[in-house]
């Protein structure tokens, strides 16, 4: 059994450490991923986790986290529920009760029809727009350009991926790290990842480079579907132009690279190539708490 | 001319059975289009038809990609002596930066009612197709040369604009005289 530990705190950035170590083992490896130290996990993190799950053959092992609090958090997050039936698992975990985290704005929640769409949309507006008109201090008019961004983000899933993701919401405190509130959306699937969904269209660049990064330029930056259709494509260009005017984080993450919208109050960089390959595509919003000049 | 109105929240129930009143995604999209164009059919033969978005709650770029930029290109490719005109109305300020953004990214443009009762039109229109709009939509009816001293050039370049706002469902061609959408019955 390859033992493939899980980083203590678990988001987009520590993420890869997971797949650093996958990445030395063959494909049809059997795997144990030990989260018994585990005591954070951001969206991102427990999104990609289950993502990641899917990709295997042979179902993964996992030990959940020792601590209680972050086991309990996990089960209030609905992990479990889509866990276990993508790992064989092995420890106690809560079974997920109805109450909610209070920072939760959705729970992890399963993306593969349009009508998913709209059922997330529908379920989060009213706390979206509270947390995002109280905590994050932006104006009304963002709630609808929320539910949009929310909206385009997981119709990428619908569209373009070929199988199912998931999505969560939650709202952070980040005191310590940036003296605000955050709202992050994640919004992850294992499907066919943005450098194949272009190729599948016959939309890929005429340029004799062309890899996963350029791949992600295209797609999320110039706006190429793999649909030739002239409207296509405007979703993440709506998604930008919406995080633009708020100050929001996007990082978008297919196969072995990533593209980040940065943003003055964060020290990201715009590209990352030559990372460990991930299937599908891993997509990470982060709003932040408006202040003043 | 009797005016015709379709409730685009009552389409978008209708066309996806569910209770939201949110044009999300590009299936509901394309569904409401389809029941659109449908009834659109029905009233055709020059007449104005009001779209009206006042009862919709959210919007994406996908649906409003489908059910207002496609009804514009389908509508610009009709035959322009039977093909019907579309007036938007109710679509809130909340909603009208990403409407006129899909319309931009085509090209294309629409006339829009909005709360304040006074025409408008959104998207991408040249400065003289604006002028000579407003000029019509002033006078109500107008031939180019009603226009042509006003706007500062010969009685033919007014005429071409008035041509190419016409095909473009803007204004509507009568069989006398260029008329303005918002003209007479669809003024509440």
């Amino acid at each position: 059994m390859n033992v493939i530990t899980v980083p203590s705190s678990l988001d987009d950035q520590t993420f890869e450490q997971v797949l650093e170590q996958l990445a030395l083992l063959p494909p049809d490896a059997r795997v144990l991923f030990d989260a018994r130290f585990t005591t954070w996990g951001s969206p991102f993190g427990l999104t990609s986790l289950l993502t990641l799950a899917q990709t295997f053959t042979t179902k993964p092992q996992l030990i959940v986290p020792e601590k209680d609090d972050t086991v309990s958090y996990w089960a209030r997050a609905r992990f479990f529920e889509y866990a276990a039936d993508l790992f064989e698992i092995s420890g106690k975990f809560p079974a997920a009760r109805a109450e909610r985290e209070s920072g939760t704005l959705l729970e992890i929640t399963p993306v593969s029809r349009s009508d998913d769409v709209h059922t997330v949309v529908e379920r989060i507006k009213d706390k979206a727009a509270h947390i995002i008109t109280q905590n994050l201090h932006l104006e009304s008019r963002a709630v609808l350009g929320f539910a949009m961004t929310l909206s385009e983000a997981c119709q990428n899933i619908v569209e373009h991926a070929g199988r199912g993701g998931w999505v969560a919401v939650q709202n952070y405190n980040w005191k310590k790290r940036l003296g605000r509130h955050v709202v992050q959306i994640a919004v992850c699937d294992a499907g066919m990842g943005i450098r194949a969904s272009l190729e599948s269209g016959n939309r890929r660049p005429l340029t004799e480079r062309w890899d996963d990064g350029l791949a992600l330029e295209t797609a999320v930056i110039q706006g190429t579907s793999r649909f030739p259709d002239h409207g296509r494509g405007q979703g993440f260009k709506g998604i930008r132009g919406y995080l633009n005017k708020w100050q929001g984080k996007l990082t978008v993450r297919s196969g072995t690279a990533r593209v980040t919208m940065v943003q003055p109050w964060d020290e990201d960089v715009p590209r990352r190539d030559g990372l460990s390959h991930m299937p599908g595509t891993q997509l990470l919003i982060v709003i932040p708490e408006k202040v003043e000049k | 001319m009797t005016p015709h109105t379709i409730d685009v929240c009552a389409v978008l129930r209708s066309a996806v059975n569910q209770n939201y009143g949110n044009l999300l995604t590009r299936d509901t999209g394309m569904a409401v289009r389809h029941q659109i164009e449908r009834e659109l059919a029905a009233h055709r033969e020059g007449g104005i038809t009001s779209l009206d978005f006042s009862s919709i709650g959210m919007m994406d770029y996908s649906c409003a990609d489908e059910v207002v930029a496609k009804l514009l290109v389908l509508l610009q490719n009709d035959d322009i002596t039977r093909g019907g005109y579309v007036v938007f109305r109710g679509i809130g300020d909340e909603h009208l930066e990403l409407v006129e953004s899909v319309l931009t990214h085509h090209g294309l443009a629409l006339v829009c009612l909005c709360e304040d009762g006074i025409p408008r039109l959104i998207g991408k229109v040249s400065d003289a197709e604006r002028r000579a709009w407003d000029m019509v939509r002033l006078r109500g009816r107008a031939v180019p040369a009603d226009l042509a001293d006003e706007f500062g050039f010969g009685e033919e370049i007014v005429a071409r604009v008035l041509d190419d706002l016409s095909r473009r469902r803007l204004i509507r061609r009568g069989t006398d005289a260029f008329q303005a959408l918002d003209a007479g019955d669809l003024v509440q």
